[in-house]
């Protein structure tokens, strides 16, 4: 499975991983996101009928919570903590500031980042605190934010 | 012999560089020729210091607080093996105030040894509890958590001896034991610094508890947005099991218990236990109803114990020393220690573990310093986005449970989030209906409907539309979501609004605020 591809062999694999056990889903749909960024419509099928489900049941799960997306994502995610203790540390303009650098407002994606937000990454002494991929940053000023964005794109 | 440098592998540390501290500490050494033993340990919680970096100079430990890579060269060229003096030198460890004040019961191993290594941890008494145990018995231990009087450290304050001993009077072939690790208060991070700096702890915490109510089986449920957890978490649980702490006949006692560990999925409502239930059957964390009792009928059906990962970390030293002795700290009906942290905008940000009875000035006075934009407090946020905004008029009220409950707040589990006079605070109550909307698991319509009426009741507040009549019916929202939603998220949503109706009405005047 590489960027955006879904691919049948692999799921079923990592199902296998979770001795296909249905109560293991919220497991397996992470373990997929970690593999593919996404839940496909295909992968909730093959979930479905594997784990021996209903779609809905699938669909409900996947839709439930935020870790779970139905389109597949940028490059990168960039999540920026929307909660109190990094509010108190100017997180609202540290959003807004971002929404700019980035071209790309709250919610959304371009090919190269998707920015979404997140409520704390237990950072909360050293706010305000983003989310790169899966790496915690704190303390993050806008110049700060403006280095770590440049860092990414050159890692490109 | 090589002298032993300590840089915290500690999510808040890492997040202000110091995997990059350690890198260039290891690359400076071989440079120098410098033979140095370098641990990652646990953070001490004086997150302010991060990246805090000590030096083992013959026992005493030598603090260099802020460290960032590019000061690494210098701190040599300073002598800092030997504890040389440097701008970035703190002193020793055992004179810092703000660590040597607190009453360290549940944490004392964190920031003290390499959180991994399970010798260190059998030195520090690690496993005697489990050990001791398995000497007096089940019901002993359970008397023992029940005289201690502690409480879930979670938020909802229930004794967990009462708890325990519901769960070992059910009787069934299968009972489990789920730990809530999923820390999604704004403002709280003590559960991550015990995971992160004593995992180990919390392992032999849920081995008593399974051993005490009859459980063979532990969940640890953990919250997605801890990755570096999750990895320290899972090799803590590798290592035990490898050295016969976890699995069959635990040491040859004929005890029984391993751990799976799993993974939430950035739901606030899955920090509710009966949510974190449903979500750990890998079903939506939709709330059940209760009766019945997750300690009657919990996961799967079985008698489970849920407690959260400090209340099951405190454990252990309560039974090796006593419940008595946890009881002797703190005041009234809260007694011994919790673990208080202190969020946003604070000038020495960080853990406080103290017994209950101290007042919130003291803690972010004397342990916080005070902003750190230098600005005054306006208000502090207590609990997490479910607990109360207070104004500096109540920065005396006792941190007991009883005394928070009775001016309309809440203890919860210990987050303080600290404001100067910037915020807006129609701002932040529109923040918490906002908030209830996002994470509602939408089964009970208080909460699930409430929620978006709320936002726009205080919009409209705000943009001076029948301002008044908009207040009252603010005010019966309010009674609406607190009498009747399931659980605590629509329930107690309604505790920042009112406290921002009741002590900063005045920001609704304005859409500006204090600017107005």
């Amino acid at each position: 499975m590489t960027a955006n591809g879904y691919n049948k062999e692999a799921l079923s694999q990592i199902i296998g991983d979770f001795d296909a056990r249905p109560e293991m889903l919220v497991q397996i749909l992470q373990a997929l996101t970690k593999r593919i960024g996404w839940v496909p419509e295909d992968a909730v099928r093959q979930l479905a009928d594997e784990l021996n489900l209903s779609r809905a049941d699938v669909h409900g799960v996947v839709s439930f919570y935020h870790d779970f997306r139905t389109t597949p994502p940028g490059k990168h995610i960039v999540r920026i903590c929307q909660a109190e203790a990094c509010q108190a540390m100017g997180s609202r303009e540290l959003t807004t500031h971002a929404e700019q650098m980035l071209g790309v407002p709250m919610h959304d994606s371009n090919d190269d980042v998707s920015l979404e937000p997140i409520y704390c990454l237990g950072n909360c002494a050293c706010s305000p605190a983003v989310m790169i991929d899966q790496k915690t940053y704190g303390r993050v000023s806008t110049q700060r934010f403006d280095e770590l964005v440049d860092a990414l794109r050159e890692g490109n | 012999m090589a002298t032993k440098v300590f840089v915290p592998r500690e999510t808040s540390a890492v997040s202000v560089g110091a995997d990059n501290v350690a890198v260039a500490i290891a690359r400076e050494a071989k440079k120098s020729g410098e033979s140095i033993e370098l641990v990652r340990n646990g953070s001490w919680g004086a997150t302010w210091l991060e990246p805090m970096v000590e030096v083992d100079v013959g026992g005493v430990r030598i603090v260099y607080g802020n460290v960032s890579e590019d000061d690494v060269a210098g701190l040599f060229a300073s002598g800092f093996l030997a504890g040389g003096e440097h701008a970035k030198r703190v002193g020793p460890l055992m004179e810092i105030p703000y660590l040597i004040k607190q009453d360290r019961w549940t944490f004392f191993r964190c920031g003290l040894i390499d959180p991994l290594s399970i010798d260190e941890f059998r030195k520090t008494q690690g496993f005697n509890a489990i050990e001791k145990a398995f000497e007096i018995g089940a019901e002993a231990v359970i008397e023992s958590v029940t005289a201690s009087g502690l409480r879930g450290r979670g938020g909802a304050g229930f004794p967990a001896g009462i708890k325990w001993r519901t769960a070992a009077d059910t009787h069934s072939d299968q009972k489990y034991i789920a730990c809530n690790a999923d820390e999604g208060d704004s403002g709280t991070f003590s559960d991550r610094l015990l995971m992160e700096g004593d995992p180990l702890c919390l392992i032999e915490g849920m081995m008593i508890a399974g051993f005490a109510v009859g459980a063979s089986k532990g969940y640890i449920y953990l919250r997605s947005e801890y990755p570096l957890t999750h990895s320290i978490l899972e090799r803590a649980i590798a290592k035990a099991r490898e050295s016969g702490w976890l699995g069959e006949d635990i040491q040859g006692s004929g005890f029984d218990f391993d751990i799976e560990l799993h993974l939430g999925a950035g739901s606030y409502v899955c920090g509710e236990e009966t949510a974190m239930l449903e979500s750990l059957e890998g079903r939506r964390g939709v709330v059940r109803a209760k009766p019945p009792l997750p300690a009657i009928s919990g996961l799967f059906g079985a008698p489970t114990v849920v407690n959260n990962v400090v209340t099951l970390a405190s454990v252990p030293n309560i039974v090796n020393l006593g419940g008595a002795r946890y009881a002797s700290f703190g005041v009234e009906r809260s007694k011994g220690t919790l673990a208080f942290q202190l969020a946003g905008n604070i000038k020495r940000g960080g853990m406080v573990e103290k017994a209950f009875g101290l007042t919130l000035r003291e803690l972010i006075e004397d342990w916080g310093g005070g902003t750190a934009s230098g600005r005054p407090v306006k208000a502090v946020q207590v609990g997490g986005p479910l607990g109360a905004y207070l104004p500096i008029e109540q920065l005396d009220t006792v941190l007991d449970y009883e005394a928070f409950s009775a001016i309309g707040a809440m203890i919860g589990h210990g987050g303080i989030v600290v404001f100067d006079d910037t915020v807006n605070m129609a701002e932040q109550a529109r923040f918490a209906m906002e908030f209830c909307a996002i994470e509602s698991c939408g089964k009970c319509t208080p909460c699930r409907i409430g929620s978006t009426r709320g936002v726009e009741v205080i919009d409209r507040m705000v943009a001076d539309v029948d301002r008044e009549a908009n207040y009252d019916l603010l005010v019966e929202l309010c009674n609406t979501m607190e009498d009747a939603s399931l659980c605590a998220m629509g329930g107690m949503t309604p505790y920042p609004v009112r406290s921002v109706l009741k002590y900063f009405a005045e920001d609704f005047a304005s859409p500006r605020g204090i600017e107005a």
